[in-house]
């Protein structure tokens, strides 16, 4: 009993490792056709259509939301200490250094990534691109690459304007809805706001995030099992280890950034 | 032919290079199809192959005239006026003229597998790879796929190799049948050879009778030492 457990951990640990080994070599292969792929932007632009301009809606409401609650939680706190006019400050430097990368990170791995691994899914089990190769053109030219590149170029796009939502959403709660001084808002921003420690490290991490949920995403597609239930499984596992890994990463990243 | 399973698309796979054997050689026209590299396959395959696969594997966001103009579009460097002429005597081929504009969740299944053959013919192939392309069709669908492929083998002096375990339709139109079994080949020969075969396997199969070397039922322990094996357990 105890011997098929340990057989079990190992032959689970094993697998892990050959799913490891499949999606660098996966990469590799993606990175290498990646510069034939950029010579026909038709394929790529087409893709940031479904990829990117596609999720907006729900990045700018969400950004919206989180922006205006962010204002309003401030300014709870800072009414105490009679520093509501640093409400920007807080909203801003939270949503650029934190929550926009990390939000859009999540949104997309929830709307896009998992739409990229059904399509490429179900286009392998319904033979699509086993029929490419046969018409020997490369799927991993023509359907995966320009996946990859819309999905890596739409994410840092999606998050500066998540940012932006955000601190529009900052600005109606404060101004409008609680009648604090616009200049003060405005003034904050401008004085405290670093454009390299504070947008560049967010933009950053904004492109980290987009490169391994969108590897995630594709790679979950081809490799899934060509039947209705390894599609399921596939696109609840970019779900989830898209969500993950942009959690886990945000933490790395933070920790060498902000140099903790 | 072979029953399922044993193996039939597994070998056109072979053929194509898609899987690799673990022993043997695959050679197409004199060409070891394994020794070719990425490039040099994918070269050899449009020169030579074309294949239908037994969905169909239309491109689903692409329209009929546009999945037929696809393999065009990818490797020659034609006009979009030589393409369409091209496009279109493919599609009057089969039939299927009249249906360039509906997108392949619109058409039935006999209808996709000939636009899919409109296609695998795009690029003048020299060998064309059937995967079970009677399987599931009507008995129209299948006389008017059945036409086709003996057609278009003569008209355009292709080598046909076709994967199938629709017995009648397959021998029909076949000069010469691999039997196979559990990826083995088990008879070959004529059509006519076959069905005058000794082997009572080829005779099962041929046939299509429901007992005999393949047994109607799957393996197992004798029917009354189950039933009393059940009382005992109650």
């Amino acid at each position: 009993m105890m011997l098929d457990k340990l057989q079990l951990l190992g032959q689970k640990t094993l697998d892990i490792f050959a799913r490891t080994g499949r999606g660098g070599a996966f990469l590799l292969h993606i990175l290498y056709v990646l510069p034939a792929t950029i010579l026909r932007p038709a394929l790529v632009i087409r893709q940031l259509y479904y990829v990117g301009v596609q999720t907006l809606v729900i990045i700018v409401v969400a950004g919206l939301f989180v922006g205006m609650v962010m204002a309003l939680q401030s300014y709870i706190v800072l009414v105490d200490f009679g520093a509501e006019e640093s409400i920007s400050l807080m909203v801003a430097l939270s949503i650029m250094r934190e929550l926009g990368p990390v939000f859009t990170g999540l949104l997309f791995a929830g709307r896009a990534g998992s739409a990229l691994t059904a399509e490429i899914g179900l286009m392998k089990s319904t033979e699509q691109l086993s029929g490419m190769e046969m018409m020997a053109v490369d799927p991993m030219k023509y359907v995966i690459a320009p996946r990859f590149l819309a999905g890596v170029i739409s994410v840092p796009l999606l998050t500066a304007i998540f940012m932006a939502v955000a601190i529009l959403g900052g600005y109606f709660v404060a101004v409008e809805l609680l009648q604090l001084y616009d200049g003060f808002f405005w003034s904050q921003l401008q004085n405290k706001v670093d454009f390299y420690e504070d947008l560049l490290n967010g933009m950053i991490k904004s492109v980290v995030f987009g490169f391994v949920i969108v590897w995630i995403a594709v790679f979950e597609g081809h490799d899934c099992l060509p039947t209705s239930e390894g599609l399921g499984q596939a696109t609840t596992r970019t779900v989830v280890h898209g969500s993950l890994a942009v959690l886990g990463l945000d933490f790395i990243l933070t920790a060498i950034m902000f140099g903790v | 032919m072979g029953p399922s399973g044993t193996g039939k698309t597994t070998l056109l796979k072979l053929i194509g290079g898609q899987l690799k054997p673990d022993a043997g050689i695959i050679r197409v026209d004199g060409q070891d199809v394994h020794r070719l590299g990425h490039n040099e396959l994918y070269e050899f395959r449009q020169r030579m192959m074309g294949m239908l696969f037994q969905s169909g594997a239309l491109l689903t966001d692409l329209n009929v005239y546009d999945n037929v103009a696809f393999p065009l579009r990818e490797h020659t460097r034609l006009t979009e006026s030589v393409i369409r002429h091209l496009v279109l005597l493919k599609l009057q081929a089969v039939g299927l003229r009249g249906a360039r504009n509906l997108m392949p969740a619109e058409l039935s299944g006999g209808m996709a597998r000939r636009v899919a053959l409109a296609r695998a013919i795009a690029l003048d192939p020299e060998m064309i790879l059937y995967d079970e392309p009677f399987t599931g069709q009507d008995p129209i669908s299948m006389g008017v796929l059945v036409k086709l492929i003996h057609d278009m083998n003569h008209a355009l002096g292709l080598t046909s190799v076709v994967v199938s375990h629709d017995v009648r339709e397959t021998a029909s139109i076949s000069d010469y049948v691999y039997v196979i079994s559990a990826g083995k080949v088990v008879e070959h020969g004529s059509p006519k050879d076959l069905y005058h075969s000794d082997s009572e396997w080829v005779k099962q199969f041929m046939d299509g009778l429901p007992d005999g070397p393949v047994p109607f039922h799957y393996p197992c322990a004798d029917l009354l030492d189950d039933l009393m094996q059940t009382e005992q357990a109650k």
